[in-house]
């Protein structure tokens, strides 16, 4: 694997550089179809109880604090596109979602022992404390309502708030996700009792898996948004090939 | 020229087409026994990372759900049942046979005098909700016990009164959880004599498990060695009808 030094100069704009080591990319494409199914077939198996509750009992007579019932018509539509199976299965939504959930945890865990042996997270995701400095942080706020994503002294670095998303991601909500969703196994739940009461219940646990899920929708919303105003055949490439072509001048790849 | 525009509506599109394809991967015979071994997968991790005695959590009266609702069957209305039930159960038998060496029919007289297990636990529907309430029973091993199941036995099956497209509705389980302490046949619920809609005269407890396993109405136990036999092959009616998982520990 070809990796920066950190005492190599930054590369010059429009050369091509190798970006993302393989285990970096095979597991992006892994997570990326895990996720869309993940959320495709929760969608499902949210259909056939569309209500959330706090605690550790829910049904129908409790209270719940939202029902999908009470969405805009517009809400469920969108989430009809997105079910697998298209048409309403309860059993085969449950298939696919703990098939991948297994795909998915186990990716991550690979991926997250594999980037601290070759020390990616320390090398590409590490906040230092001048990043977090209100001064830097609005700084890179107004670099990015001008579309400039990159650093010009060190263009493939990621920027505080691709740092913070992408560390949020990994260590918190992916986590949150496969912890909740374990919550909601009566078997683990007699095997691990403090998981149900790092929760504070199977109800809450079920909400919480819920909010997290829309936090990483918002998430690849953003994500793919970014994707496509950095130059979306550079960096659909870089995560392809590993190859990423530095890009020229302040306005990117936009060749405006 | 590939404009923005176009890259989204692309997206959209590909996410319709991969979508409808999820479907039709499902269909693919291949495809659908690697879906399904998921099942497979989650049960011998659960069974081989944690305790396969452990309890499922039992909590304190006040943590009870105020209503239990009812779910499935909520009458059997069959005529045999309604004479059951005008009799208060006076001549409901649990036929206990298969692969035991003492087969026998125990009233519900005999069942009550049984030492019983009270558990306050949590039943969660596969539908994603959850009610809490106190549960009272002999342990289901206590009767397996002293019908003497054979070596040969490995799953222990239910018939029960109630009907679903014209034929008894079913379920399964293996020894791990037929054994398990917290397993057990219910006559009460909530302090009280079990009610019609939630299963009288008897029920089983399979904490643990979702709330399809925890069959109402039981008449009949069979030890099997194999669940071939049975029905279609898949262990219970949803199993063999609409392709629920069989362990339905998560």
């Amino acid at each position: 694997m070809v990796e920066q030094s950190p005492i190599a100069a930054p590369a010059a704009p429009g050369t091509t550089i190798y970006r993302h080591a393989l285990v970096t990319r095979l597991w992006h494409w892994v997570t990326a179809i895990t996720m869309f199914i993940m959320i495709g077939s929760g969608i499902g198996i949210l259909k056939a109880h569309p209500h959330l509750y706090w605690g550790r009992y829910g049904a129908n007579f409790d209270t719940p604090w939202l029902s999908l019932d009470w969405m805009p018509p517009w809400v469920g539509t969108m989430l009809n596109v997105l079910t697998i199976p298209a048409s309403y299965n309860l059993a085969l939504s449950r298939r696919w979602h703990l098939f991948f959930a297994l795909v998915f945890a186990f990716a991550l865990l690979a991926f997250m022992i594999v980037s601290l042996i070759n020390r990616h997270f320390q090398r590409k995701l590490r906040v230092r404390a001048g990043e977090l400095a209100p001064r830097n942080i609005s700084h890179d706020f107004r670099e990015h309502l001008a579309f400039r994503f990159h650093d010009p002294a060190d263009p493939q670095a990621y920027n505080i708030f691709q740092k913070l998303s992408y560390v949020v991601v990994i260590f918190v909500a992916f986590p949150l996700m496969i912890f909740t969703g374990l919550a909601m196994s009566p078997g683990m739940d007699a095997a691990w009792p403090w998981l149900l009461e790092v929760f504070g219940g199977r109800q809450s646990a079920r909400s919480v898996h819920f909010i997290a899920a829309t936090f990483l929708v918002l998430f690849i919303v953003v994500h793919l948004t970014l994707v496509i105003l950095a130059g979306p055949w550079n960096e659909l490439r870089s995560m392809i090939t590993g190859r990423w072509r530095v890009p020229d001048g302040s306005l990117g790849e936009r060749g405006l | 020229m590939i404009t923005r525009r176009g890259l989204i509506g692309g997206a959209a599109a590909s996410a319709g087409l991969l979508l409808s394809g999820c479907d039709r991967l499902a269909e693919n015979q291949q495809f659908r026994q690697i879906l399904f071994s998921g099942e497979k997968m989650n049960q011998g991790l659960q069974r081989a990372l944690t305790n396969r005695d452990a309890l499922a959590p039992e909590f304190r009266p006040d943590q009870m759900s105020p209503r239990f609702r009812t779910n499935g069957t909520a009458n059997p209305n069959t005529p045999e049942y309604a004479a059951h039930a005008a009799a208060r159960f006076a001549d409901w038998r649990l036929v206990v046979q298969g692969l035991v060496t003492r087969p026998r029919a125990l009233s519900m007289a005999d069942i009550r005098q049984l030492p019983a297990r009270t558990q306050i636990t949590r039943h969660d529907c596969v539908e994603g909700w959850s009610a809490i309430g106190k549960w009272g029973g002999p342990r289901l091993s206590t009767i397996l016990d002293a019908a003497g199941l054979s070596d040969r036995a490995h799953y222990i099956v239910f018939t029960c009164a109630d009907l679903y497209g014209g034929a008894n509705y079913y379920e399964s389980i293996d020894l791990v959880d037929a054994r398990h302490p917290q397993t057990i046949l219910a006559w009460m619920m909530n302090d009280r004599l079990l009610d019609i809609g939630h299963g009288a005269p008897l029920r089983l407890r399979v904490e643990r498990q979702l709330g399809y396993k925890h069959a109402k109405y039981v008449q009949r136990i069979d030890a099997v060695a194999s669940l071939d036999g049975i029905g279609l092959g898949k262990g219970g009616y949803w199993e063999d009808n609409v392709d629920y998982d069989w362990y339905a520990g998560i």
